[in-house]
């Protein structure tokens, strides 16, 4: 894991000298501490900073081929490099280091731009191509590693994270206002779209190539869901396939040459994880939870009980209001974006409890939910469809009550209530966020507080910001529950969960995260499975439970789902105050200034939140989607832009 | 203050962030406008409660006596006077 950047075909300002690629890597120093390298030719510079994992001594990286013709730098890894240089050798390939990253330049030479194709991994790779004269940049499938760029005059900059663009740009950056009203819809930027104006990302299983015939953005990979499943094995040779994917990934996902962790939710995918570790490896495991003060976010009873019956060394850290609402700036410098939940910010202590521990690498359950339909979510898309084919159904709503049972201020506890608002859209079910519906509609309501000129803004850019994501031409010939998992792959996942609550958490202080339920294998495979597999009537995971069934308690694989949560507008107020940051932030001034959001309306809601007031998702997401907006304009916008013309002009082009 | 008002402007100001007063109809659907939510109505009962000193019985909580600023009115009304 690690941190790169670069800069391609430029000159003067741009050109891709030593000192330049300095200044953009050590941007990056957090995620990679153990050194830096680089690369200086005529039309290109590429710069790396190591966190070293696997070849601790001849690893270091650029890496190149033979005869220095093809160069690469890697953040990730390639988890099946043992197996792939075994075929690449076999064809003749000559290797002169042990890191998985050389497997990249041969794999090349031999498969051209397919060698992606090739690598098992989680990974964002610049390859320079010096006789062809050709950069190749890639992500990999799932959106696991970063990547973002931009061009400037000509050049073409890149980097792991944006702050490393930011430092050798030359306007600085402004916010974007179509990005924002994505954000506060569906928690994350979807496609190529940044909250930054001109800075894109790769998407998760694109690659962007560079030569003479100019530049061209290619989708290499993405989800595949069946449209007929007569070749779909049985439930219980299902699971069977299952295990023994899961067991090959987590296998795969244990190569390092330095010891590897593993986090502890409590619940079932963490769990299941770490039980595979425990019954197919003899690595001596560490495990990490978060416990929380309040009750209804806390589950360290059920971590403990895992930890116990799985017998590894456990730590727990304990995560309080005060230290969420003090290290949120830190987060939102990490995560380059606004958020609407502090979720993530524990879990940046909690890497920083790892690295304090020794370790520099965690296991974790991540992806689980969006390949084996764990989300309440996707039950509650289920229902309603359920319910739309007799609109006059008085039972068929009343299945609502199954869902967010551990809510404490439920949004099915008034079934009159429940029954109007998730009836909203009902017959609506060809929309591709049908099932998404009524969770944008509660984080738009955060729209009510932006400013007048950002709402006239949106409304000439309204048709670009819902939902933002690319579908394919398959699509609506999918089972309903296939194209949920794909909306919910493509904005929370993708959007939020990998990045802000994963990569940018654990990489603030240097730890990688794994996530062997990503392994694009046990996608793959999920997708040619029939959706009543998955979630069975409103059993969720059900082929997943099968499969992990004989390695965990009966009561882990019986508990209803948990999704990971933390307090939020508590946590930015003291002793009745706003904390002394949030109170300068949510000035009058500060806001007039930033010009994002109407300040009198903010006043209203700090003073409901103040107050304890603010007992719904919808007050507390804006809260948290206003403070780490002016976060984000204070440390990478500066206080010289407002939300102005520029911005305007943008979104109406 | 006319209740009609008063709940008006607690709806602005609690659900809406604002004091204006033309951002709201009378008779719009709280619900259909995405104005309140589930736990908004909560809020919305507790708050009646407390500053009519009514009670909202389980069987009142439909949108027919809480889904408008004029059904809200006219529902509080109806208890205060019964």
């Amino acid at each position: 894991m690690c941190g790169i950047a670069g800069i391609l075909g430029g000159s003067g300002k741009f050109g891709p000298e030593r000192s330049r690629l300095e200044r953009m890597i050590r941007q990056l120093q957090h995620r990679g501490p153990d050194g830096f390298g680089f690369l200086e030719r005529r039309d290109i510079g590429l710069a790396h900073a190591r966190l070293s994992i696997i070849d601790l001594e001849t690893g270091g990286q650029p890496i190149s081929n033979e005869d220095g013709s093809i160069w690469t730098i890697l953040n990730g890894e390639i988890f099946n490099y043992p197996e792939l240089r075994r075929e690449l050798e076999a064809l003749g390939h000559g290797f002169s280091t042990r890191s998985d990253t050389e497997t990249i330049v041969h794999a090349y030479e031999e498969y051209g731009d397919d060698f992606v194709l090739k690598l098992n991994g989680q990974f964002a790779i610049a390859l320079w191509d010096e006789r062809r004269r050709r950069l190749i940049l890639a992500r990999d499938r799932l959106g696991i590693r970063p990547l973002f760029y931009t061009w400037e005059e000509g050049a073409l900059l890149f980097a792991s994270e944006i702050k490393a663009i930011r430092e050798i740009h030359p306007r600085g950056l402004e916010l974007d206002i179509a990005g924002l009203a994505q954000v506060f819809t569906t928690w994350g930027t979807a496609g190529s779209r940044t909250v930054f104006a001109g800075i894109e990302t790769l998407p998760a299983g694109h690659m962007l190539i560079v030569d003479d015939g100019g530049h061209r953005v290619k989708r290499y990979w993405d989800w595949k869901f069946q449209q007929t499943f007569i070749a779909a094995p049985s439930f219980e040779d299902a699971a069977v396939q299952l295990r023994d994917l899961l067991v090959d990934a987590v296998r795969m996902q244990l190569r390092a040459d330095v010891p590897v962790g593993a986090y502890l939710s409590g619940g079932l995918d963490s769990s299941g994880i770490v039980s595979i570790v425990r019954r197919y490896s003899s690595s001596p495991l560490r495990t990490f939870s978060i416990s929380f003060d309040e009750a209804e976010f806390d589950e360290s009873e059920h971590q403990q009980q895992m930890a116990r019956f799985l017998g590894t060394e456990h730590e727990t850290v304990r995560c309080t209001r005060r230290q969420i609402g003090e290290l949120f700036p830190d987060f939102i410098r990490h995560a380059e974006t606004p958020v609407v939940r502090t979720a993530p910010v524990p879990l940046m202590i909690l890497s920083r409890q790892v690295r304090e521990s020794g370790l520099k690498v965690v296991l974790t359950g991540e992806g689980a939910d969006e390949v084996w339909a764990g989300y309440d979510i996707f039950k509650e898309g289920k229902i309603r469809r359920f319910w739309a084919e007799q609109p006059a159904s008085t039972c068929r709503p009343a299945l609502l009550a199954r869902l967010y049972p551990y809510l404490r201020h439920s949004p099915v506890s008034n079934r009159a209530f429940a029954t109007n608002i998730f009836g909203r859209n009902l017959l609506d079910t060809a929309n591709p966020g049908y099932a998404h519906g009524t969770r944008w509609a509660t984080t738009r309501r955060l729209w009510n507080l932006f400013s007048e000129d950002v709402r006239s803004q949106l409304r000439t850019a309204a048709a670009t910001v819902d939902p933002g994501i690319d579908l394919p031409a398959e699509f609506a010939g999918w089972e309903p529950l296939a194209r949920d998992q794909y909306v919910e792959a493509k904005t929370l996942l993708e959007g939020y969960l990998l990045s802000s609550q994963g990569d940018r958490v654990a990489m603030a202080h240097s730890v990688e995260g794994r996530v062997p339920f990503l392994d694009h294998r046990i996608v793959e495979f999920a997708a040619t499975l029939p959706a009543r597999y998955k979630l069975r009537g409103l059993h969720e995971k059900a082929v997943l439970k099968a499969a992990l069934a004989d390695l965990l308690p009966a009561e882990i694989c019986a508990r209803t789902k948990q999704p990971y949560r933390a307090p939020d507008a508590p946590c930015f107020f003291t002793d009745g105050a706003p904390l002394p940051y949030v109170q300068e932030l949510l000035s009058d001034r500060s806001l007039r200034e930033a010009g994002y959001f109407d300040a009198g309306a903010v006043r209203h809601l700090v003073e409901k939140c103040r107050a304890g007031r603010a007992i719904g998702f919808g007050d507390n997401m804006a809260l948290v989607g206003v403070i780490s907006t002016m976060l984000l304009h204070q440390q990478f916008v500066g206080a010289e832009r407002r939300a102005g013309l520029v911005q305007r002009q943008r979104v109406q082009a | 203050m006319s209740i009609r008002e008063e709940v008006k402007a607690f709806i602005l100001q609690n659900f809406l962030f604002s004091s204006d007063t033309s951002a709201l109809g009378d008779s719009d659907s709280l619900l259909e406008k995405g104005i309140v939510d589930s736990t908004g109505i909560l809020e919305l009962v507790t708050h009646i409660e407390e500053k009519y000193g009514i009670r909202v019985l389980d069987e009142e909580m439909l949108p027919s006596n809480l889904d408008s600023v004029a059904a809200i009115a006219a529902f509080v009304a109806g208890k205060r006077a019964a």
